[in-house]
């Protein structure tokens, strides 16, 4: 079957891209590794004109750790090569996990964390990663950079806060200090090539054997990525038990507002973000730094 | 509608092709190179019968467009024999009767390549993973996953001679 027609452009700087996309407005797509843009096109999702391919454009590649900050993960670096990056498994194997989760390894020598962010699935398997471990996305924009807690950048299924004429250039992670730790669990049917039932993100902080921080984060059970911020309550300011766990698990079910689709009930959604928020929590406390 | 011509390297021959800016690889090279070993299956990068190699790493090439190719590197199933000779992971799916219809063959062997230049002594679970992207109907991942590993082996040896 043949693509929509459109128009194809290779960007060779951020300045070029930006301009372009912001000139086109919604008629215009960015694309990195075009593994979510190309099947968009196909099925008739985006109006695209005009194509912006970014990924020839130099430096936005680089995975980078620096001491004392965190790791610097550029727009066009690949899942598979986060995936096995050795600075990337040593100081936040969680993201590891993650961008092991994503599709198949065709899709993840293609595809890259920020393209899988942008696109905005709210069962995206590292968005619910990097909102737990609180990463900041770096934007280029002709009229000025900008930098969006990741908080903020999710607006809804498919939607982020990104006007025309940004491009992501950067996700930035604040490193694991000592006494903090962070994993990643997806749950669904088949390892390979399938979306996430739900997915649960966390990262906590300790100091001795007391919680002082807590952040969880479900994915495919909201229309963004959705903070367990109840669960969190629950765990901060208490030592690590089998009954808090639970607690905090009961916590995130009850807070989420799932569907019910070909993948799986709301019930059962529910009861996997209860089952899942315990083993996220707990893998985080074991891992810890 | 856009057009252009594609400067690249098509299974070790340079090439400059003219190209629709709408066409994915897939398409391109079936119907304008009429190199038809490269198989098209789901068209959403799902079953993988579509795998290529790009700069010598596997990707599904209907989940790519053709102008994407412009200054770069692709090997399809018709470039992995060399001088009329089979490659070992080709020999190995044909020792280990590891196809049936064959129709996701060329893509298994493409993401074989693509593991063992990776990871030259993959684990069974390692060649697993390195396969996850690709199905086959017809049930044989066993003979698939042995013959990958026989292939590794193989390729291993004629490294050390």
């Amino acid at each position: 079957m043949a693509l929509p027609v459109f128009d194809y452009t290779r960007a060779t700087s951020l300045e070029e891209a930006s301009k372009l996309a912001a000139e086109k407005g919604d008629k215009a797509v960015l694309m990195a590794g075009g593994t979510d843009v190309i099947l968009l096109i196909h099925a008739k999702a985006i109006p695209a004109e005009l194509v912006i391919d970014i990924k020839e454009i130099p430096g936005l590649d680089e995975i980078k750790y620096v001491e004392g900050e965190g790791m610097h993960i550029g727009a066009l670096a690949k899942l598979f090569d986060i995936q096995s990056s050795p600075v990337v498994e040593e100081k936040m194997p969680a993201l590891c996990d993650a961008a092991r989760y994503v599709a198949s390894p065709q899709i993840r020598r293609k595809g890259t964390m920020a393209g899988n962010i942008c696109n905005a699935s709210p069962s995206a398997d590292t968005a619910s990663i990097l909102v737990a471990m609180k990463a900041v996305v770096k934007v280029y924009n002709v009229k000025g950079e900008k930098e969006i807690p990741i908080d903020e950048f999710f607006k809804g299924v498919k939607k982020t806060v990104l006007e025309p004429g940004d491009v992501v250039t950067e996700i930035f992670i604040p490193e694991l200090k000592k006494g903090e730790g962070s994993a990643y669990f997806k749950h669904s049917v088949r390892k390979a090539m399938d979306l996430a039932i739900i997915g649960v993100g966390s990262k906590i902080t300790m100091d001795g054997s007391k919680i002082t921080d807590a952040r969880i984060c479900m994915g495919g059970v909201g229309i963004t990525p959705l903070r367990a911020k109840n669960a969190e309550k629950i765990l901060i300011g208490n030592e690590i038990t089998d009954e808090l766990l639970e607690q905090a698990g009961v916590a995130a079910s009850e807070e989420c507002s799932p569907i019910s689709d070909v993948r799986a009930s709301a019930e059962y959604r529910k009861d996997m973000v209860r089952v899942y928020t315990k083993r996220a929590v707990k893998k985080a406390v074991e891992t810890m730094a | 509608m856009g057009k252009r011509v594609i400067k690249f390297t098509l299974n070790g021959v340079e090439r400059d092709e003219y190209v629709q800016d709408n066409m994915t690889m897939v398409d391109f090279l079936r119907k304008q190179m009429n190199l038809t070993g490269t198989k098209r299956g789901c068209e959403e990068g799902e079953c993988g019968a579509c795998t290529i190699l790009l700069d010598g790493r596997a990707v599904a090439s209907c989940m790519m467009l053709a102008v994407e190719a412009d200054g770069h590197e692709i090997v399809t199933i018709e470039g992995v024999k060399k001088d009329g000779v089979l490659h070992p992971v080709q020999k190995a799916f044909i020792d280990k009767w590891a196809l049936q219809c064959g129709f996701c063959t060329p893509g298994m062997i493409m993401s074989a390549l693509s593991l063992l230049s990776e990871n030259p002594h993959p684990t069974e679970h390692e060649i697993r993973e390195g396969i996850s992207g690709n199905l086959c109907r017809c049930t044989g991942y066993a003979k698939i996953v042995e013959a990958i590993d026989a292939a590794a082996k193989v390729m291993a040896k004629e490294v050390a001679e």
